[in-house]
């Protein structure tokens, strides 16, 4: 069906692109009327919040690259450049550097949501599963622009990491040549992790795409995980969670600058500020603190290669997490032990966090190895198998009716 | 029917238990590090949320730099046109630049030439690269300080303690040749001799110079060209966010006003 959109726009020139490009009208229909269930909590902001990260990350990241020098003889000093030459390149470059965490931050609290709302139930099993995409692409980026400062932490850090899938028999050291582009980390490793880090934002606004078009099919979950019943359950997008949105991201903004100007390297390790030396390893090596509960399973288990599979499975175990929960009922707010596992599972990741931060001895070995179990037991054991013995309360028989306390009005 | 709305109580709980692991944690690490002790905590004039560095004191400690330290460390970040930020005029910058012989390029017959500095030069460097700097120093290289202060955990505060940690060696400490006994080196045998000691350098302000006056000027110093932004970035960061609390205010009022007649 060839031919003009039917446009009702009265600005006619606005008309007449809609006419030929519906973009606004689109635009209008997802994110103006969109109906959107009316009882959201702050919970609901972080989607909003991951988004303007990413926006801010591209354009800050886009400044930098034009002053950086991907060349293991000139990076770290290039680096140095941006903070000292460049006009405000150390407020760029601090926004860039701290906005890999804050990233981080808001990603982690939007998957928690996830999980205790039960947003990742039928019929939003590939939202979530776009989600989980997004995060290893997240992770993928975030890992390879550590390494573009080429400080003592970025060229160690990338030579363990990179290590990892040496584990894997026969195929292993072949990965790691490929990914090195020779036999060390070096500079076609530098090059290519540039070329990389740059290209994959974008793969990721692509997938954000495709995770917000899932989203706009299925409608958005909510706290009491129960489907809107109608109009008076839902808001039109505009301008209400425009306006509550913006709250978020005013708030997220402040705790942003907060880094950024008053505590900009607190987050970094004093190593990063040594140009990176391959005969010289430093005492310990840290991975960013984002990667340290990933970084603590794989030390957990004595065997490398299990090590590996473990640390890559805590992550690929979230793409079955729509199959593995049993419960018909969404949101945990309804689920009265599951609520607290749930919570005992966040527990075990932040345990798991500061074990990575810690050498793996005595009393850290034990700790990661529970927080470990935990962690896998959660989404291999107690969701298939608590979905079905729990007893859950009993849900309310609308969003409106559990929001106003008023019975459901029939039209 | 009453739902369990709230989760405050469960973060709650969490948060202690995460509190009282990272007590557990720095009780256990701080009884591990043995081998690297705990510096002396000082008070800094850039410490704190608004501390920015005092300039008359990072001013003497470029004045120790490079009378002491240049003998061996070099700062190849810095260029003496970065020393404005220190609060010298245009002219006193090229007149310090001057007075330090530096590289310039090639001479008509390709040769290596070298002459006054100017500002738009590097700080002197002591040695041509780190072959050279070892072999003169008995293999041991003296790192560069440009970025020092960041680059050492607690940096201010170790810097200080190495500097002012000078000591005989307790009876029965093994040391090795050519090392020298400091109570606040990891190991406590550092390669380089004790760098100050009192009345080592003159300041032009009358300043007396003891080694611990010098020590807290130098540190200012390296702090400041480790972060010479400073006092521009806590400057910008006070209005930034006193403008955001302020954006946040309306926002929120709007929202309260957009939402008023849905609750």
């Amino acid at each position: 069906m060839a031919g003009l959109h039917k446009s009702d726009l009265p600005n006619p020139v606005l008309n007449w692109i809609d006419s030929r490009l519906p973009i606004i009208t689109m635009m209008q229909k997802e994110y103006g009327v969109f109906p959107t269930p009316r009882n959201f909590n702050y919970f609901w902001n972080f989607g909003a919040l991951a988004m303007v990260t990413l926006i801010l990350m591209i354009v800050t990241g886009i400044f930098l690259a034009m002053n950086y020098q991907p060349n293991t003889g000139l990076a770290f000093d290039s680096v140095q450049h941006i903070m000292r030459d460049v006009n405000y390149g150390w407020l760029i470059r601090y926004v860039h550097q701290n906005g890999g965490s804050m990233f981080f931050i808001v990603t982690y609290i939007h998957i928690f949501r996830g999980l205790y709302y039960g947003s990742y139930k039928a019929p939003r099993e590939l939202l979530w599963i776009l989600g989980v995409v997004i995060l290893l692409l997240m992770m993928a980026t975030a890992f390879m622009g550590y390494v573009l400062p080429w400080g003592q932490m970025s060229y160690w850090g990338a030579t363990v990491i990179t290590n990892l899938f040496s584990a894997f028999p026969a195929i292993g050291p072949k990965i790691v040549t490929l990914l090195w582009g020779g036999f060390s980390v070096d500079q076609p490793t530098l090059n290519r992790f540039f070329s990389l880090h740059y290209l994959l934002p974008f793969v990721l606004i692509g997938v954000v795409f495709l995770h917000v078009a899932a989203l706009h099919i299925v409608g958005s979950n909510n706290p009491l995980g129960i489907e809107p019943k109608g109009p008076q359950d839902t808001l039109p997008f505009h301008p209400y969670y425009t306006a509550k949105d913006s709250v978020g991201v005013c708030v997220f903004l402040i705790v942003w600058a907060a880094f950024v100007f008053f505590a900009p390297n607190v987050l970094g390790d004093p190593n990063n500020f040594i140009e990176a030396n391959p005969l010289q390893t430093p005492a310990d090596i840290v991975p960013e603190w984002y990667f340290l509960p990933y970084y603590a399973i794989l030390r957990s288990v004595p065997n490398k290669l299990l090590g590996v599979c473990m640390m890559f499975g805590s992550i690929l175990v979230l793409f079955v997490v729509p199959w593995l929960d049993t419960s018909r009922v969404r949101s945990a707010r309804f689920r009265p032990t599951y609520r607290w596992l749930l919570l005992l599972w966040v527990l075990s990741f932040v345990v798991l966090g500061v074990c990575g931060a810690n050498k793996p001895e005595g009393i850290w070995v034990i700790l990661s190895r529970i927080g470990a179990l935990y962690y896998f037991a959660h989404f291999l054991l107690i969701m298939p198998i608590l979905g079905k013995l729990e007893r859950p309360l009993s849900l309310p028989e609308s969003i409106t009716q559990a929001v106003t306390g008023r019975p459901l009005e029939s039209h | 029917m009453r739902t369990p709305r709230c989760l405050f109580a469960p973060v709650l709980a969490a948060a202690l238990a995460v509190t009282g692991l990272l007590a557990l944690s720095h009780g256990i690490s701080g009884a591990a590090a043995q081998e690297a002790p705990k510096p002396p905590s000082e008070n800094w004039s850039f410490d704190g949320l608004f501390g920015i560095p005092d300039l008359a004191a990072a001013q003497r400690g470029f004045q120790v730099y490079s009378e002491v330290c240049s003998t061996c460390h070099a700062m190849h970040q810095m260029h003496y046109r970065d020393l404005t930020g220190l609060g010298f005029t245009d002219d006193q910058v090229k007149a310090i630049a001057a007075t330090f012989t530096v590289p310039q390029g090639l001479d008509d017959q390709g040769q290596p030439k070298e002459g006054p500095g100017t500002p738009a030069n590097q700080f002197r460097s002591p040695f041509p690269n780190e072959k050279a700097a070892r072999a003169a120093m008995n293999g041991a290289l003296p790192p560069d300080l440009s970025l020092i202060i960041n680059a050492r955990p607690d940096g201010p505060n170790y810097v200080y303690g190495i500097l002012t940690g000078y000591a005989d060696a307790p009876a029965g400490f093994a040391m090795q040749d050519g090392m020298n006994y400091n109570r606040f080196f990891a190991g406590h045998q550092i390669a380089m001799p004790q760098p100050l000691t009192d009345g080592r350098v003159t300041y032009i302000d009358g300043t007396p110079t003891t080694v611990d006056q010098m020590a807290r000027d130098v540190v200012t110093f390296l702090y400041w060209t480790a972060n010479p932004e400073t006092a521009e970035r806590k400057a910008m960061g006070v209005r930034v966010i006193l403008f955001l609390i302020l954006l946040t205010g309306v926002t929120y009022a709007v929202k309260r006003k957009i939402w008023a007649s849905v609750h």
